[in-house]
């Protein structure tokens, strides 16, 4: 006599600590082997795309901060190179310097978070608490920057909001001297720990056609051995002139991912040291007042900077009628920015690529004949944040 | 990489007529063809030697209601190997079911699928054509151009009813959407005002002829 066996559905989420946000997942279980995963997602839809078409190029930048939390101005700068484009603005190169340092601020911001947090997720609580204390410090820079630790709301097109102040280099070139010391410790505790190898080598592996079929990109298309960095391959502002590697997996594993993710702090780490020490004296904007905002003294002297002050910060300025698709290398992956414009003030339209959206996409493919109990390791090696996911 | 006017030489040429039109903008090339065509072309460009477009970036709609064929539907392509980026668009009405390129590349799933929630352009022979984005049980597509910014309904925690209800949207003050090239001629709900007390207008009008 065959025995009968039913399938379980379990609700995993939405408000579960290692659905990393707001995540409901429909599980199909057999016993504790995953037939079939349905993520369900848009509990953090918050139509980004519908205001950014209500709103002026300049007044949709904040928008940009909201979608992934965790590494903010890495999206602001996709949505400020589209509108250079656009606008065919050039950007001064102290500008393109503090720009990309703080990307890889960023990048390091959130590779801080993925790695400490899938260690919480396998079980692992220390890491997470020495990295948060130095996401702690990197945000004070992006605090001391734009006055604001995370919703910075610091990029323009043509530049940033304002010049570094007083110090902060100096600081910066400070922790880029003992932060590698701290991923050594990290390392220390995550890289041959018996219970994080057993948890995450050989879970969650993804195949080169599999990481292209469905459209990976970032950490997860290098963890599976495709080398392909769009600050390399088509770079941006001033990653030309730095010298970094691509970090690239062997396996596709969760294992090999975080391994990515810690050397690509390492080289955000060397970039930011680049920087720095090529960084010079100048503007910070773009010198167009029609696109940049006057500084305050000359408003007070000419009456031509207050017109242009006005219409900045009532109409905003105009993008002629085009259409443009720019990406930059966030720490998640490629994110885009699909922008048209009419010749008006707003975007006419303004599709935002998540890298996530196609990464938890995969979700189903990648759990399917695993355990439960790798659920929140593929998760968490999957790099979501819902911000972005659902925008 | 490979020079981006062979490329485009390389696709007009081998699909001839399919190919409406093709421009080079912004170091992209951009196609436009008709939506019978879809998958032929896709399956060209990503299956072919000197293409090769093996990744798809993203698909998105444009909305243009006041055309006959309202929606714009744009496909993101990039291939790895030759470092280039395609947008591929075509133009529909708004009762046109289109194919779904769930078959050529599985990450168009979700794609399609918030296309579907976000706009209401109907994929044919899409495996999984659910709402993804919008709370269970919306209605409307949220990201054409007339619906409102501000939605039709709103959620709120009933105390009577002792659940989450549904009711129409109530502001304290209207959205506000300034027309800044004309200033003076005031914004639109200041104009749908005063078109009320337009009897009242109409008197001061009198009045300022009898003067």
């Amino acid at each position: 006599m065959t025995k009968k066996t039913k399938t379980l559905n379990l609700n995993f989420g939405p408000q579960h600590p290692a659905a990393h946000g707001v995540l409901r997942l429909i599980l199909e279980l057999d016993g504790e082997v995953i037939e079939k995963a349905d993520p369900h997602i848009g509990l953090l839809h918050r139509g980004t795309e519908k205001l950014i078409e209500n709103k002026t190029y300049m007044q949709a930048v904040p928008y940009f901060d909201r979608l992934d939390y965790v590494a903010p101005m890495n999206q602001e700068h996709a949505f400020a190179l589209a509108i250079e484009k656009i606008l065919k603005i050039d950007v001064p190169i102290r500008a393109q310097f503090i720009r990309v340092m703080f990307c890889e601020i960023g990048r390091i911001l959130s590779h801080i978070l993925n790695v400490t947090t899938q260690a919480l997720d396998v079980g692992a609580l220390t890491p997470s608490l020495w990295g948060f204390e130095e996401r702690e410090t990197l945000m004070t820079f992006y605090e001391r920057a734009s006055g604001s630790r995370l919703h910075a709301n610091y990029f323009r097109a043509g530049g940033v909001h304002q010049d570094l102040p007083r110090g902060l280099e100096e600081d910066i070139a400070k922790f880029c001297q003992t932060f590698p010391k701290i991923i050594d410790d990290l390392e220390t505790l995550l890289t041959d720990n018996r219970i994080f190898k057993q948890r995450n080598v050989d879970i969650g592996i993804v195949s080169k056609q599999d990481a292209l079929d469905y459209s990976f990109s970032g950490v997860m298309i290098r963890g599976s051995g495709i080398a392909w960095d769009l600050r390399k391959t088509q770079p941006y502002d001033c990653y030309e002139q730095l010298e970094f590697k691509i970090p690239v997996g062997k396996n596709g594993d969760c294992y090999d991912r975080y391994l990515c993710r810690i050397e690509e702090m390492r080289e955000s780490v060397s970039i930011i040291k680049q920087c720095l020490s090529k960084m010079t004296r100048g503007p910070i904007k773009s010198n167009d007042g029609k696109i940049s905002p006057p500084k305050k003294k000359d408003i007070k002297q000419s009456m031509e900077a207050l017109i242009h002050h006005f219409k900045l910060f009532t109409e905003g300025y105009r993008v002629p009628k085009d259409e443009i698709y720019t990406s930059v290398e966030a720490p998640k992956g490629e994110f885009g920015v699909y922008l048209i414009s009419d010749g008006s003030s707003k975007p006419y339209k303004c599709k935002i690529r998540a890298p996530g959206f196609s990464h938890l996409q995969a979700m189903d493919y990648l759990i399917k004949g695993h355990m439960l109990a790798d659920v929140p390791a593929v998760l968490g090696s999957l790099d979501i944040v819902f911000g972005e996911v659902d925008r | 990489m490979i020079d981006l006017n062979d490329l485009e030489k390389k696709i007009n040429s081998e699909l001839t007529t399919k190919i409406k039109k093709s421009e080079i903008k912004h170091n992209q090339l951009y196609l436009y063809i008709d939506h019978e065509d879809l998958i032929d072309v896709s399956l060209f460009i990503k299956s072919n030697e000197n293409t090769k477009f093996r990744q798809l970036i993203d698909i998105t709609v444009v909305d243009y209601p006041e055309n006959n064929k309202r929606f714009k539907i744009v496909y993101l392509f990039l291939s790895h190997e030759f470092n280039q980026r395609i947008i591929l668009s075509y133009l529909i009405n708004e009762k046109e079911v289109i194919p779904s390129l769930t078959s050529i590349y599985p990450s168009a799933n979700w794609m399609e699928r918030e296309v579907f929630d976000m706009y209401g352009v109907k994929f044919k022979d899409h495996p999984d054509l659910r709402r993804i984005l919008t709370d269970y049980g919306f209605e409307g597509y949220p990201l054409r151009k007339d619906f409102p910014l501000t939605g039709h309904t709103e959620v709120r925690y009933s105390e009577d009813q002792k659940k989450v209800i549904n009711e129409p949207v109530k502001l304290e003050q209207n959205y506000r959407n300034f027309d800044y090239e004309s200033p003076w001629e005031g914004t639109q709900y200041i104009k749908e005002q005063s078109f009320k007390d337009k009897s009242s207008e109409q008197s001061i009008k009198d009045n300022d002829k009898k003067n």
